[in-house]
């Protein structure tokens, strides 16, 4: 052929009929085949969107079927009773959300400000820069180690503290605020041996205060003041002791403020709010450090992503008016980002929520009756307890347990329901 | 065309609150001294091995507008950048030679960036704004740099905003986001904001490359404005624009000035060849 290539329609026209309609119809078929292709592909994609979304319809359906007769206030407020129609699990959801808003409180600045290091103040020094990436490639490994490893690294460092402080052997701990020790008494009347001689008398309990856990007991004496708890109020008492095979006072009232000479008292801690030991036990504040460990590389990751999609033109902006690196960061790079880090600190603390792992190597199975009131109190946790009752014999366990699994969703998705209305606001503040 | 009706009230704003008086008396007396702002004397510039720079020597005239012209890729806006410091956070960019403003040395690793970029704005030629109101974005600067208070901010803001001529179509809406106004707005809410703090010289790197014809008129008018007040520099690529608003212009080609003359003689009787073929459309 020449170098003026005929155009397409006149070239067939030289050809015979029966070519050209082989090559019409493979066309045809080439364009047929392509569309066909793109209508496979789109029935394959809704299949399978279909079948996970049927998967999850199928789980939260039995959950619920299983779980909502279950529901009721008991379960919300109660404690985990051994009947099933009394158990409930308010101290595993006080746990939960006392460990997992520590956690957040503490995981959040740490994270964030690690991403911000991580991504707006890059060194130009070139050994900085390599320990930098290094440890960047240790976060990225981070994320992916188990949870259970965390909890063995969590009950090393937290709970025992590498054994710095002395030994955890009987709950004592080597360093202490907050705490008030007191040596418990019982009155006459309390003693079921001795009660006969003080029938008329009725049952109290005196306080008296040590000033160190070590101390040796109290020995009471006659007119020695202690404390007794009358309602939530501590009044200070005059004790008098007797010897119980004596005389002993008639008066009720004197009678009641009597102990036996021999009566060995029992050695009680107060706690305060705001109770804090060395080493960190087996309480909420070692379950919010070894959560931290769980998600904090997730939240760096995910901050780190969310400060890299910030135009450069953004901060050359700020830096061209003037503003320090701080002030870049903390006016424009920061709010800019703040969508996308808020979107993954709650997927982090979704996965802090309903993680078991970890918890139940710092924490342990144990039985918990009270919301947890201080740092350092044990505490449960939500799918600890459920994994609890799905382990019972009894079958009504199983449908409190589905119970529990409705309410730690509850939870997940109301979380989740704050987070992304927030993030809808922050976003429409800017565009 | 232009907007002299202005010319009362925002001169007496800026003698009131911008620049701030102690930073008027250092650099000012300093400038004094000399009739230029910037000047560069042998200045190389590398993008690590690559040098993007070539014995620069520049004297920019105080109070004048001064045009950059040449085609892309020759080192315009990379001069621009180091006259504020901008290429401190591009790690591989380093220069070596003589650069000052006044008498502070802009090469100098101790020199107050800070301080700096606020006496020397930018204007980029992508418009930036930030994803804050319209209000937000000019009272940055001066947030940063000044104490006022709400109304003298206000003042400030409402005096920038006329002078970039983008007052008439945002007064209604300031508290609107910034992202939400045409491309042709943004640049001008950016040179807005630069020159709220007050910039004793102002850096444009072609910032009417987005703009239309009216608009760029108007970013025209206000540097014949400013140009009593302002040091302005000024990158295009449009010849008519720098022969119609600037007073000097230097003409780069490959990393060098090749020349560097009054306008008018660049764009009548230019010395260099290669300078009226660019300047007549023949090349770049
Ligand atoms: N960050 C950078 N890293 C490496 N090289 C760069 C960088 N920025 C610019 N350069 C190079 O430096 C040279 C000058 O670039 P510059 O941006 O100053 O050109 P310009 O004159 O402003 O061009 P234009 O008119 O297209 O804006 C170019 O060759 C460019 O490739
Ligand atoms: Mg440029």
């Amino acid at each position: 052929m020449s170098e003026a290539t005929p155009p397409d329609d006149r070239m067939e026209l030289q050809e015979d009929p029966g070519q050209q309609d082989q090559r019409q119809q493979r066309r045809l078929r080439g364009s047929d085949g392509r569309m066909l292709l793109d209508q496979y592909f789109r029935v394959a994609c809704i299949g399978i969107a279909g079948i996970s979304v049927v998967i999850l319809a199928f789980l939260l359906g039995s959950i619920i079927y299983q779980g909502v007769p279950s529901l009721s206030w008991t379960l919300l407020s109660g404690t985990p009773e051994p009947e099933p129609s009394e158990a409930g699990a308010w101290p595993a959801i006080a746990g939960t959300i006392w460990v997992c808003t520590i956690c957040a409180l503490i995981t959040l600045p740490i994270g964030i400000g690690t991403a911000v290091l991580i991504e707006e103040f890059k060194p130009r020094n070139r050994l900085a820069n390599r320990i930098f990436s290094a440890i960047q490639l240790n976060i990225s490994n981070l994320a992916g180690v188990p949870s259970v490893v965390y909890g063995i690294l969590g009950l090393t460092a937290f709970v025992s503290m590498f054994g710095l402080f002395g030994s955890l052997k009987g709950g004592e701990s080597s360093l202490e605020i907050g705490a008030v020790y007191y040596d418990q008494f019982t009155n006459l009347a309390s003693d079921p041996f001795l009660s006969m001689g003080a029938e008329n008398a009725r049952e109290r309990y005196f306080l008296a205060p040590v000033a160190s856990p070590s101390d040796p007991p109290t020995v009471a004496t006659s007119g020695m003041e202690m404390f007794e708890y009358q309602g939530d109020q501590k009044v200070p008492v005059k004790i008098s002791v007797f010897d119980p095979f004596g005389d002993l006072p008639s008066d009720p009232e004197e009678l009641s403020l009597a102990i036996a000479a021999d009566t060995i008292p029992g050695r009680i801690s107060e706690k305060s709010w705001y109770y804090f030991s060395l080493p960190f036990g087996r309480g909420v504040l070692a379950g919010s450090l070894t959560l931290m460990l769980v998600i904090l590389p997730v939240i760096i990751i995910s901050s780190q992503e969310a400060l890299r999609s910030v135009p450069s033109s953004l901060r050359d902006g700020a830096r061209g008016l003037g503003a320090t690196p701080w002030q870049v960061v903390w006016n424009i790079t920061l709010p800019a980002a703040a969508p996308g880090i808020l979107t993954g600190s709650i997927l982090a603390m979704s996965r802090a929520i309903g993680e078991t792992a970890p918890i139940l190597i710092i924490a342990g199975i144990v039985y918990i009756r009270n919301a947890p009131q201080h740092l350092m109190d044990s505490y449960t946790v939500l799918p600890l307890q459920i994994y609890n009752w799905t382990s019972r014999p009894q079958e009504e366990f199983h449908a409190i347990a589905a119970a529990g699994i409705v309410v730690l969703l509850v939870i997940l998705l109301s979380f989740n329901a704050i987070a992304v209305i927030l993030r809808q606001r922050m976003q429409n503040k800017v565009r | 065309m232009t907007t002299k009706t202005l010319e009362t009230k925002p001169k007496r704003i800026m003698n009131q609150v911008a620049p701030t008086p102690s930073a008027e008396n250092d650099s000012t007396d300093a400038l004094d001294s000399t009739q230029y702002a910037i000047e560069a004397e042998k200045l190389n510039g590398w993008y690590g091995d690559f040098q993007a720079l070539h014995e620069i020597s520049l004297k920019i005239p105080k109070n004048q507008v001064t045009a950059f012209i040449g085609p892309s890729g020759c080192g315009k806006s990379t001069l621009l950048r180091w006259f504020n410091r901008m290429n401190d956070t591009i790690f591989s960019a380093r220069a070596s030679g003589d650069l000052r403003l006044g008498d502070i040395d802009l090469l100098a690793p101790s020199t107050d960036v800070v301080d700096l970029r606020r006496r020397v704005g930018i204007v980029f030629q992508k418009a930036n704004p930030f994803p804050k109101s319209i209000f937000e974005n000019v009272a940055f600067g001066p947030r940063l740099h000044m104490q006022l208070n709400k109304s003298e901010l206000s003042d400030l803001v409402e005096w920038s905003l006329r002078k970039a001529a983008v007052w008439k179509e945002v007064k209604d809406r300031l508290n609107a986001p910034a992202l939400g106004l045409s491309g042709g707005q943004q640049q001008r809410l950016c040179i807005a904001r630069a020159i709220a703090t007050g910039p004793e010289v102002l850096l444009m790197d072609e910032p009417c490359s987005a703009l239309d014809p009216a608009s760029t008129l108007a970013i025209e008018d206000l540097m014949d404005e400013l140009r009593d007040q302002y040091t302005i520099v000024i990158v295009t690529h449009n010849m008519q624009q720098a022969s119609r608003c600037s007073d000097k212009t230097a003409f780069f080609f490959e990393g060098r000035v090749v020349e560097f003359d009054t306008t008018e003689t660049i764009f009548t009787k230019p010395s260099s060849q290669k300078t009226e073929d660019y300047v007549r459309g023949r090349f770049g």
